[in-house]
């Protein structure tokens, strides 16, 4: 019998973290647990990425989402107040629909997914040409890939717009003088001269 | 390296939209309080991508920057519709949303999401198509919120929300896949390492092709991926309805034709099987819970889900008069579409939306025009001969017949029998009882003119079909 190769081991610490994390971030009653199980989730993917020679990518997932991203929405999720007792009722109620959906589709996949595809076998292992990641992709982003990446940041323009949209509230019934509307004023406007038949004063 | 320098021609319409959606951005910002301004910019532009996709249309078909975008006819032909079907959603807003207080990012957001389709149709990679996918109904999700008082409106974005969020996964969880059978995110390649794998090995296609199949199926809203459709359209603003129940449609078909025909078609047999589950169930939940609504905006909710079965007959036949039956079926239903809902929004005042079928009642004796351009709509959702609906159920039912599907065909021809009732119910309201309402009707000139043009272009394509019958056949190049 071989033995098993280390970085299989490693490999299959940082994917039970990763798996074992992300149904935390869904089964645990308190949110901000919840986000902290999702920090882990990302710190072992990166370390699935780094294993797929992704460095860039990575280590882009450790500074951006898990030292940004996640610490905002840490943030975000202490300053709601969220009722804890009723989530947990609901999360029983939909657990077994859930699991059932869950079992089907791991069995599924099981049958499904071919390991000439999908093994070690084929996990990029020294087929990278030579150079570091960040040079690699730096070369093609703004070459072959130009396209998609300006569609990438018109998509997070409208991100920001969508949000600020959203969230933004104009004055509303703020008075503020209009100044030529002002002075283009015509005396017919103010004054009105009314004709009244005189009176007589009565005795 | 192999770089080659791109064709922007290729892209021009995407340049001269995106251009002009951050110039009526800018405008927005500077001159606050104008909404006509930012109302004529967003025309101009939207206008001006249609003429640009007009002048370009020929029969040429290339790929460009990098094999990340095709020029075609299909591409230009959904373009020219996407454009021209926002442009009529845009005319139909304009007088709701400044009652309603619905602000001018409405326009910017309808435009960002134009530009999204746009993208999507034009796509010849994975990568593109979710970009354009997500480019399209990011803006959606933010539109129907905009109204911010309206406690309904919010709850139909959270459920657009989340409902789209697990469509894309699924999509994203089934392209995954295939990237990882085939090694590449480029359509035509994908297509052609499917070629070389052995036939045992397609086991793995079938799985990713369930995913692909679910998250179009959430984009169309196809039952049993239908859910979100009837809340969402019934809590949007009306206006926000009319766009995103018309020209998302057309692009959605534009996906999935890059999709399965593009890089799929070697397992044509499998997505047939999957696709007349969804048209099957679609047309039967679409057609029978329509009869039980009584708010008009979710009875048309229903009977878009119904429509979206019988487009698929078109898809699923398999071979090129299918699936230009499925294009003509998709852009007269748009035009239907979004003249439903504008009619809808004509209706509506400030304060009182006319989304109840009630409200409809005596509105000949009301207004006699307006009844007739709702009849003409009605008539050619149902598919009444002399509209521009029945030429399309036509198509569709024969591209099912060629492909020897007699069954699916007099299946599809009987609940269309059903659909009819609850079409002429709303002509039946309009034409043979009492007005419940005596409260004039006051619409906007330039939305009546529309609501006309819009009606009346059913009646003219009904009675002379065949030049956009032969637009759609050179798309696919017949």
């Amino acid at each position: 019998m071989n033995p098993i190769p280390i970085s299989m081991l490693i490999f299959y610490l940082f994917a039970g973290i990763a798996v074992l994390s992300a149904i935390m971030v869904i089964a645990s009653n308190n949110p901000v647990r919840g986000v902290l199980f999702l920090v882990v989730t990302f710190i072992a993917s990166s370390g699935m990425w780094m294993m797929a020679q992704a460095e860039f990518l990575s280590l882009i997932l450790v500074l951006v989402y898990v030292g940004a991203v996640m610490t905002l929405f840490l943030f975000v999720v202490m300053m709601i107040n969220i009722e804890l007792t009723s989530q947990k009722r609901k999360f029983s109620y939909y657990l077994p629909f859930g699991a059932g959906i869950i079992l089907l589709l791991v069995l599924m996949m099981l049958i499904a997914l071919h390991p000439q595809y999908f093994s070690f076998g084929s996990m990029p292992s020294g087929v990278l040409p030579k150079g570091a990641n960040t040079e690699l992709l730096g070369k093609v982003l703004y070459t072959n890939y130009a396209y998609p990446f300006i569609v990438a940041g018109v998509l997070l323009l409208t991100a920001i717009i969508a949000a600020i949209s959203l969230v933004h509230r104009r004055p509303r019934d703020c008075k503020s003088q209009q100044v030529t509307e002002q002075i283009k004023t015509r005396r017919e406007l103010r004054v009105r001269i009314v004709n009244l038949p005189s009176e007589k004063k009565e005795d | 390296m192999n770089f080659q320098f791109p064709h922007f021609s290729a892209a021009l319409p995407e340049i001269f939209l995106l251009s002009m959606t951050c110039l009526v951005l800018l405008t927005e910002l500077f001159m606050k309080y104008s909404r006509s301004v930012v109302y004529v910019l967003s025309q101009v532009a939207l206008l001006g991508t249609a003429i640009l996709f007009i002048l370009g249309f020929n029969n040429i078909s290339y790929t460009t920057f990098n094999g990340h975008l095709i020029f075609d006819a299909l591409g230009s032909l959904l373009g020219i519709f996407i454009c021209i079907i926002a442009c009529i959603a845009f005319i139909y807003a304009k007088h709701y949303t400044r009652d309603r207080n619905i602000p001018n990012e409405y326009y910017i957001l309808g435009l960002f999401s134009t530009l999204g389709m746009l993208v999507m149709v034009t796509a010849q990679s994975f990568l593109m198509i979710y970009l354009g996918l997500e480019l399209l109904s990011l803006p959606l999700y933010a539109m129907v919120a905009l109204q911010k008082d309206s406690p309904t409106a919010t709850e139909a974005a959270m459920k657009y929300f989340v409902m789209g969020a697990i469509a894309s996964g699924m999509l994203l969880y089934g392209l995954s896949l295939l990237y990882g059978v085939s090694g590449s995110l480029n359509l035509p390649a994908v297509a052609s390492a499917i070629t070389t794998m052995p036939e045992k090995q397609h086991l793995v296609l079938v799985f990713a092709l369930v995913f692909v199949i679910a998250g179009l199926g959430f984009k169309l809203a196809a039952a049993p991926f239908h859910m979100w459709a009837p809340d969402v359209y019934t809590g949007a603003p009306t206006a926000v309805t009319a766009f995103l129940a018309s020209a998302p449609k057309i692009a959605a078909l534009g996906m999935a034709f890059r999709l399965l025909i593009t890089a799929l078609p070697q397992i044509v047999s499998q997505w047939h099987e999957l696709l007349i589950i969804l048209s099957v169930l679609s047309i039967t939940i679409g057609n029978v819970i329509a009869i039980a609504q009584s708010n008009l905006k979710r009875m048309l909710a229903y009977s878009a889900i119904a429509h979206i079965g019988y487009m698929l007959l078109g898809l699923l036949s398999g071979n090129a008069q299918g699936y230009s039956a499925a294009l003509f079926y998709i852009l007269v239903y748009s035009i239907m579409s979004v003249g439903g809902f504008g009619m809808i929004v004509l209706l509506s005042r400030r304060g009182f939306e006319a989304e109840n079928i009630e409200d409809f009642k005596g509105l000949n004796s009301r207004n006699p025009w307006l009844a007739f351009m709702m009849m003409l709509l009605m008539l050619s959702m149902a598919g009444v001969p002399p509209t521009v609906g029945f030429f399309a159920k036509l198509l569709v039912l024969k591209a099912v017949v060629q492909t020897q599907m007699v069954w699916l065909a007099v299946f599809a021809v009987l609940l269309a029998i059903v659909g009819a009732f609850y079409y002429l119910r709303v002509i039946k309201t309009m034409y043979f009882d009492a007005p419940g309402d005596p409260t004039p009707i006051a619409c906007a000139s330039d939305t009546r003119l529309m609501i006309s043009i819009n009606s009346l272009a059913l009646l003219v394509l009904g009675i002379f079909p065949g030049a956009l019958l032969e637009v759609c056949r050179v798309a696919f190049g017949l």
